[in-house]
Order: structure tokens, then C-alpha cells, then sequence
């Protein structure tokens, strides 16, 4: 009996010591972020109104929410302000940066699934290793190669391909390879891993059938990839939606992400509140690809049970 | 899968490889660069690294980033693994699913939200932004992160050995301790890399919760890459990246031979 408690006490404790963790530092700002897109800027300290008062019982809260109102919304929701175009152009932006990211990362992850079983933890290592060096230092890399006196450039005047400088950085191309280079390995790991598990016999049979390898390809291992596919494009779609350092660094005044649209207007405009509703429609935006990339994670992690 | 290369495959491997490490090389390669202009080779010269050590800005930065990657990456990997035990372990109960979902979430939202909401929570609470403010964002998103790699280890996992231990009187905590813990351990270690690698990285988050006396690292870089590219920045980008290098080969080294000691051992175990 005694072990039974002790038992039951330590599985309370495991449980509830990083779900309270996460409900206090992950869900309840969401509800701050939620309350305070309600709210209305003033110069005070918390910069917002109102402030919600416990002690001022049942009326102090219905007074409370009398004083909430959607004119954050309105104000990001008009055309004059440049929010929707900047939420449009963020997806645009992830979606075909996230395109490309399958066209280069799936012949990557695909030949990788296809070498020598000795060969493939030191590939594995290749990809991963970039992926510990810091983003923000792999994305400055690109500022040296990409400006008008850079590599990419010198390089190109050398072999006489061009005699005018091409106009690469602070342009949309240049936020497109710096998500592409930045997000690759999240692209290849998950293609790697559905594609490493696959039954190389499935292929043989095809083929034995008079499948070409082509056609083989396309019937058996590019279907049976799919898993891996889903996570990787959910993998680098979602943040990249709302990326900042790479169109603040890499884009120019004119390129418009949602992520740099907050951050200006959290720390350039100085408005929490207007912030806060940026933030919260942006989390609508992303609710229904979270949600599929959860069930993906959770049916891939419990799928070996 | 494992049948030979074709040519197509050889060509998308040297091509993705070049494609990942051409940059970084270019990176390190001009930060030896004796011009100041970053792109244009002018000899041979380690003035940069000089001009770095007496940087005292950078050094500061370079020390705050430290220590709040160490704390936050500690405490990370008890909450993450505690998560990922949680998860496997203890089936269905109350709540689980938003366990669940708040544990991946975390892995692909958006920096700015993350970091928005967590600032609005310290100031909402009346808390002092700073130092801890950062380690307490940096222990919340890099704990799910631990959580995911643990998790895939203790899924693969015998469980007829912890049951054993059970059987054999042990109670569980002592079971975790001496059969579940080193198995995973690996898992928990390469779970500790990722979350110190994640701080340490982390402009967005720590720049919306940090205070007037917390600058990380990532945060000076960026203020003075905005301001423009200099061969400094090479420099220090060049040391995080050796630092990176040096502790993954010897995390790989290290986990080949327990890995090889363990085959060894099992060899003997089924001989005897």
C-alpha cells in the first residue's frame, strides 16, 4: 500500500512539475497576449489599459471587460496599415520558400537513405552540424556573399557572365535563400528519417514487376515518404511565416514579413497593444498547420509503443 | 533502404554539402583577412581576433550568453526529461492533451510570438527584465525541444528491464535512477547540447524579455551587423563555431566508444 502511494505521488510529481511549468510560462502569456490585443495604450506603467484588478471582486471585472474593445483589430485589419499585405506576403513567402525547400532537400535526403549503411551516420553528422552553428551567423554569411562587391558577384564578374553588379541582397530572392539555407536541415532530417525506414524489397518487387525506377519511384517510395514530407514542410513553414532576422538582415525596406511587422511596431511605434493583436491574429493564421504538425509529431513519436 | 549510388545521387550530395558549408568557410576564411573590407582578400592576419579580446562590450555579452545558456539548459533538460517521461510512461490522464500539444507547440511557433508573450507576462507579474527574465524564456521554449529527443529514446526503450528492477524490489525512483537514467542518458546529454546551442543562438526571444542590464551575445552581433559587416564579427563568429565544432566531434567520439563498450558488454553477457 505504502509503495502504491509512493508510486502514485512520484508520477503526480513528473507529471504536473513541467505541465505547470508550461501552463505558467507558455499558455497564460497567450491569454495576456489575448487579453492586452483588447486593451488600449496609455503612457503608464503597464503601458496598457485596463489593468485587470482581483480586488475589485464581480463589478471591478465587469467594469473590466466594458473596457476591452477590438479597435487594435480595426487598426490592423485596415488597408492603410500594411498588416494584411504583410500577413499575405509572409505566407507567399514560406509556402514557396518551403516548396523549394522540398525540391532541394528531398534529392539530399533521398541519396542520403541510399548510401552505404557505414557512410550514413557521417552524412547525418554533415547536416546537423551546420544546424548547431548559430542561424544568426549563417544568415550574416550570406550578407558577405550575396551585396553588390560580394563573392557571389566577384565571382560572376570573373567568369565575364555579367559586368554590372546584380542587385541580390536587401531584395525578396535573397529571404528566399536565406530560408532555404537556413531551414534545409529541418527539411532533410525528417525526409531522411521516413526514407531510411523504407523496405528496400518494396522497390525490388517493382522492379522485378517491370516497374521502371522512375515510375517506382513515384508509386512506392515517394508515397511511403509522405509522413516525412508533412513533417518537414510543417517543420520549416511555420516559423518561417513568422521569420524576422532573415527579411530584417537579408530583405529589403520594401520586403514584407509579419515577423518584422510586429517587431517594428513593438519596438519602433512602442505599441503592446497593437503588438499583441498582430500576435494573436498571426496564431489564428498558423492554429490549423500547429495543430496537423502536433498529431504528426505525437502519432510519429508513439507510433513505436 | 540501401542500394547503390547513382550518379544523381552523388551529384545532389556534393551539391547540397557545398551549398551548407561554402558559406561558413567563406565566413571563417575572411575573418583571417588582413582588409578591413570583408570581401576582398588582402593577406594573411590574425588582427581580428587581437581587436576582439579588447572588446569589452562583446567579451561582457559573451559571458551573460554563457551562463544563461548553462542555467536555462540545465534546468531545460530536468523539465524536458520529466516531459518526455510524463508522455511515454504514465499513458492517458487528465489533461493530456494539451500536455501534449504545449510540448510540440513550442517547436515551430514563431520567435516574435513566443517572445511577445512571455514580456507581457513578466510585465504583467511585476517582474524585474533582465538576466533572469532571459533564462526563464530560454528554459520554456528549449525544454520541448528536450522533451522531443528524449522522448524518441525512451520509446525504442526495453521496458522489461525497468519492470524487472520493480519486480526485484526496487523502488521507482531508485529504478530511474539506475536502470532508466543511463540508458537514456545519451538521449538526455545530446537533449542538454541542443537546448545550451538553442540559447546560446537566440536573438528574438531574449530581445523582447531582456532589461536595460542583460545584453546576450546574439543581441551585440546584430547591432553591430545592422550597423555593418566587419571582419570583428568574422572573428567571433569563427570561435562560436570552432567552440560548436570541437564539443560535437567530442560528444560523436564519446558516444561511439560507450556505444562499442556496451556491444562488448552485451557479447559477454550472452556468452556468460
Amino acid at each position: 500500500m505504502a509503495m502504491a502511494g509512493e508510486k502514485g505521488r512520484g508520477r503526480l510529481l513528473v507529471i504536473a512539475v513541467p505541465y505547470l511549468w508550461l501552463l505558467a510560462l507558455f499558455l497564460v502569456p497567450f491569454l495576456i497576449v489575448l487579453k492586452i490585443s483588447l486593451s488600449q495604450d496609455v503612457i503608464a506603467q503597464p503601458p496598457y489599459s485596463p489593468v485587470f484588478d482581483i480586488a475589485g471582486g464581480w463589478a471591478g471585472f465587469r467594469d473590466f471587460l466594458s473596457q476591452l474593445s477590438l479597435a487594435n483589430y480595426g487598426y490592423v485589419l485596415s488597408w492603410d496599415n500594411e498588416f494584411i499585405a504583410a500577413y499575405g506576403s509572409s505566407l507567399v513567402i514560406a509556402g514557396v520558400s518551403t516548396a523549394l525547400l522540398l525540391l532541394i532537400g528531398y534529392p539530399i535526403a533521398y541519396a542520403m537513405a541510399r548510401a552505404p549503411k557505414g557512410l550514413q551516420p557521417m552524412l547525418l553528422m554533415l547536416v546537423i552540424l551546420p544546424f548547431w552553428t548559430s542561424f544568426l551567423i549563417r544568415v550574416y554569411a550570406w550578407i558577405g556573399i550575396l551585396s553588390p562587391e560580394g563573392f557571389l558577384n566577384q565571382g560572376l564578374a570573373a567568369l565575364g557572365l555579367i559586368d554590372q553588379p546584380l542587385e541580390i541582397l536587401n531584395t525578396d530572392l535573397a529571404v528566399y535563400i536565406g530560408i532555404v539555407y537556413s531551414y534545409l536541415p529541418f527539411m532533410v532530417l525528417p525526409l531522411y528519417s521516413a526514407l531510411e525506414k523504407l523496405d528496400g524489397t518494396l522497390l525490388e518487387a517493382a522492379e522485378d514487376l517491370g516497374c521502371t525506377p522512375f515510375k517506382a519511384f513515384w508509386t512506392v517510395t515517394f508515397p511511403l515518404s509522405l509522413p516525412g514530407v508533412a513533417a518537414g514542410a510543417l517543420l520549416c513553414f511555420i516559423p518561417a511565416v513568422g521569420e524576422f532576422v532573415i527579411p530584417d538582415l537579408l530583405g529589403g525596406s520594401d520586403t514584407l514579413m509579419i515577423g518584422k511587422s510586429l517587431w517594428t511596431e513593438f519596438t519602433v511605434n512602442r505599441s503592446w497593444t497593437a503588438s499583441s493583436a498582430v500576435a494573436v491574429l498571426l496564431l489564428v493564421l498558423l492554429v490549423v498547420p500547429i495543430v496537423i504538425y502536433q498529431n504528426i509529431q505525437a502519432r510519429q513519436l508513439e507510433a513505436g509503443r | 533502404m540501401n542500394r547503390s549510388l547513382s550518379w544523381f545521387n552523388v551529384t545532389s550530395l556534393v551539391l547540397g554539402f557545398a551549398f551548407l558549408y561554402i558559406p561558413i568557410l567563406l565566413l571563417v576564411l575572411y575573418s583571417f583577412n588582413a582588409s578591413r573590407l570583408v570581401t576582398v582578400w588582402a593577406g594573411f592576419s590574425t588582427q581580428w581576433y587581437a581587436a576582439l579580446l579588447e572588446n569589452d562590450q562583446l567579451l561582457d555579452a559573451l559571458w551573460v550568453t554563457l551562463r544563461v545558456a548553462f542555467l536555462s539548459s540545465l534546468a531545460a533538460t530536468v523539465l524536458g526529461t520529466l516531459a518526455a517521461i510524463a508522455l511515454t510512461r504514465y499513458g492517458r490522464f487528465f489533461g493530456r492533451t494539451m500536455f501534449s500539444g504545449m510540448t510540440y507547440a513550442p517547436l515551430v511557433m514563431p520567435e516574435v510570438i513566443t517572445g511577445l508573450s512571455l514580456l507581457l507576462l513578466f510585465v504583467a507579474v511585476g517582474m524585474e527584465r533582465g538576466f533572469w527574465t532571459i533564462t526563464l524564456a530560454h528554459i520554456t521554449f528549449t525544454m520541448c525541444f528536450v522533451a522531443v529527443v528524449v522522448q524518441s529514446r525512451l520509446i525504442t526503450f526495453d521496458r522489461t528491464l525497468e519492470e524487472a528492477a520493480l519486480d526485484l524490489g526496487c523502488t521507482p525512483l531508485k529504478t530511474f535512477f539506475v536502470i532508466t537514467l543511463p540508458l537514456i542518458l545519451p538521449a538526455v546529454l545530446s537533449g542538454f547540447m541542443l537546448a545550451f546551442t538553442l540559447s546560446m543562438d537566440d536573438l528574438v526571444i531574449a530581445s523582447f524579455t531582456t532589461g536595460p542590464g542583460a545584453t546576450t551575445l546574439p543581441m551585440r552581433i546584430y547591432s553591430q551587423v545592422r550597423l555593418g559587416v566587419t571582419p570583428e564579427i568574422n572573428a567571433i563568429c569563427t570561435i562560436l563555431i570552432g567552440i560548436v565544432a570541437v564539443v560535437v566531434l567530442l560528444a560523436s567520439v564519446l558516444a561511439k566508444r560507450q556505444e562499442k563498450m556496451r556491444r562488448r558488454a552485451e557479447q559477454i553477457a550472452a556468452r556468460g
